[in-house]
């Protein structure tokens, strides 16, 4: 299933002018508040009318439908669990209305989403994190071609955010529809998006698979100095036998995670944000850094601050740094150029690793 | 005969209010959820205009009111044709003491409604329309079972109102024993008589009786419904 939208509208002083392609996977939306994110989903579902263009599911249009009519499945920033019936009524009333019936079976999502403790209880004795899945099984089980989150895990701290993405990464793991996902947050989008379209001030600006459009200079101001970094993904491997690290493979070379605990043969990824690597011309000597790596400068782009960003490939995997202008005169970095790269191994978010 | 005895004239006013109240507050309850919803919850053309409407009957005189009942449903009022044809005759008659009663109370109850609804969050409604449930289905699984507490509350204060109404009851339907004498009616026709004072405590009774009763039951049914 496909998700493809080409939408106008116009709210009083802002304006939304929004394309997205999205195929099966999560595709995030990112971008600054006001940018237009929530209102461009909450137009995919039907909650926002559009003054023109289209939005199909699988080809077929939906502007202009009911939203009940259009198997749009739709997390939002609250939970907005009905709170005169219980966790599994809240259940069962989402699998009774999807009108297309055949969607999930309760027990699978219930098991997915680890909710049998909460079945009996009522919204109110809920924490933040476990209504939150609940409307995430709720949105599941009525069926949808499509599922939108907004920003579901906004209204979490950290470390309740930590104990939730788990559950989200299996969610894309296997469904097959379509997932827009809303954040700011660049760490979760690290983790989560196959796709990415970044929106400022009402339009969409950039989109494509989350490995292109993190490793591209051009995307740095939309993203953010901060946000900036790659997303690589890898497979982990035995500890190292002498020192008892662990280690990950990836298209290039090997890096050596300390911080790191999944089991080997696990499929991951890790960002490594621009801003933690460290550019040399010469091999360096005598440095604590565990991971060094040889790669050619493909990409460079200045921004509006002292900092440039270097893109450069390991093998067939790309990387991107953040240095100052000077140190890029000074090195005379250049298209084509060797570089040695420096990542500190204690630079990977720990937030940022995963399956 | 002892004091307590009741003449068939009580019981018939006493049998016609507890009729004219249950009935008016039946018929009332479902339009009045009805107004108070689209009151509530949609912005239109005469939105104004059917609030101020709704509420007239409280403000004005209620022989006002009656008044204006009987100029609309009397025999040469404005509907009096239509209900001719019909083969409904509304002044005079207990049915239009019923009439009387829900448009007296009508306001009332769709205040309460209205409160109840302004306290459900739209966007549980919101999320219920995603999830596939079409307006009306989302009025009858989710919406609903949250006001009823202030549906109930509404047709207590209807049915309250209705036992006790009288201004507008006399005007449209006067006060005739055995067809539209109400308990309201029935003590200010026995008030008009000196020597009266047992039949009027009697009545007085009565209507005491009901309108306790009437709050007992909905306490019981609003605590049935907090245990659900």
């Amino acid at each position: 299933m496909t998700v493809e939208l080409n939408i106008q509208l116009q709210r009083d002083e802002f304006f939304l002018d929004a394309y997205l392609s999205a195929p099966a996977g999560v595709t995030v939306i990112f971008g600054p508040s006001g940018s237009g994110k929530t209102t461009l989903l909450r137009a995919v579902a039907g909650l926002e009318r559009v003054d023109s263009g289209y939005i199909s599911i699988d080809k077929a249009n939906i502007v202009g439908q009911a939203p009940y009519k259009r198997a749009v499945g739709y997390v939002f920033q609250e939970p907005r669990l009905f709170p005169h019936i219980t966790v599994l009524k809240n259940l069962k009333f989402a699998q009774k209305m999807g009108r297309m019936g055949g969607g999930q079976d309760v027990d699978e999502v219930i098991d997915l989403l680890e909710l049998r403790p909460l079945l009996s209880r009522y919204s109110a004795a809920l924490s933040g994190g476990e209504a939150q899945r609940v409307a995430l099984g709720r949105a599941l089980l009525s069926a949808p071609k499509c599922l939108c989150l907004d920003e579901p895990l906004s209204a979490l701290d950290h470390a309740l955010k930590q104990r939730i993405l788990p559950y989200l990464e299996r969610l894309r793991n296997q469904t097959k529809i379509p997932i827009l996902y809303v954040t700011h947050d660049a760490s979760e989008m690290a983790r989560l998006a196959d796709h990415i379209v970044l929106m400022q001030a009402g339009r969409s600006v950039l989109s494509g698979s989350a490995t292109k459009v993190l490793a591209d200079p051009a995307a740095v101001p939309f993203l953010g100095v901060r946000a900036a970094g790659t997303v690589i993904s890898g497979c982990i491997m035995p500890p190292d036998p002498i020192t008892g690290l662990a280690i990950m493979s990836f298209a290039g070379g090997q890096l050596i995670l300390p911080e790191l605990s999944q089991p080997a043969g696990r499929e991951v990824r890790i960002r490594i944000a621009a801003q933690d690597i460290i550019l040399a011309t010469e091999m360096p000597k005598g440095l604590s850094a565990l991971n060094i790596f040889h790669g050619v400068i493909t990409d460079m782009h200045q921004g509006q601050g002292p900092g440039v960003m270097v893109q450069f490939r390991v093998g067939q995997t790309l990387f991107l740094a953040r240095i100052t202008q000077y140190s890029a005169g000074k090195m005379g970095l250049a298209l084509g150029k060797t570089v040695f790269a420096i990542v500190k191994a204690s630079a990977f978010d720990p937030a940022g690793i995963g399956t | 005969m002892s004091w307590y005895t009741l003449s068939p004239v009580e019981i018939q006013a006493f049998t016609l209010s507890l009729w004219v109240a249950t009935v008016s507050v039946v018929f009332s309850l479902p339009i009045a959820t009805g107004v108070a919803f689209l009151l509530a919850r949609r912005r239109f053309w005469g939105h104004g205009l059917l609030n101020a409407l709704v509420h007239l009957p409280l403000v004005l005189p209620p022989v006002v009111t009656g008044y204006l009942l009987l100029v609309a449903f009397g025999r040469r009022g404005i509907f009096g044709p239509v209900l001719e044809v019909l083969g409904l005759q509304l002044a005079f008659t207990s049915a239009g003491a019923a009439l009387a009663a829900a448009v007296m109370a009508f306001p009332l109850i769709v205040r309460a409604i209205r409160l109840a609804l302004e306290a459900v969050d739209p966007k549980l409604e919101e999320a219920a329309n995603t999830l596939g449930a079409s307006p009306l289905r989302v009025f009858g699984f989710v919406t609903l079972p949250l006001i009823l507490p202030g549906v109930l509350a509404g047709a207590v204060v209807g049915f309250a109102k209705a036992l006790g109404e009288f201004g507008a009851t006399i005007t449209f339907v006067s006060n005739i024993p055995g067809e539209t004498q109400t308990i309201a009616s029935a003590i200010y026709a026995l008030l008009q008589v000196p020597g009266q004072e047992a039949a009027v405590g009697r009545m007085i009774g009565l209507s005491v009786l009901l309108s306790v009763g009437a709050l007992l039951l909905s306490e019981i049914l609003a605590r049935r419904m907090v245990r659900k």
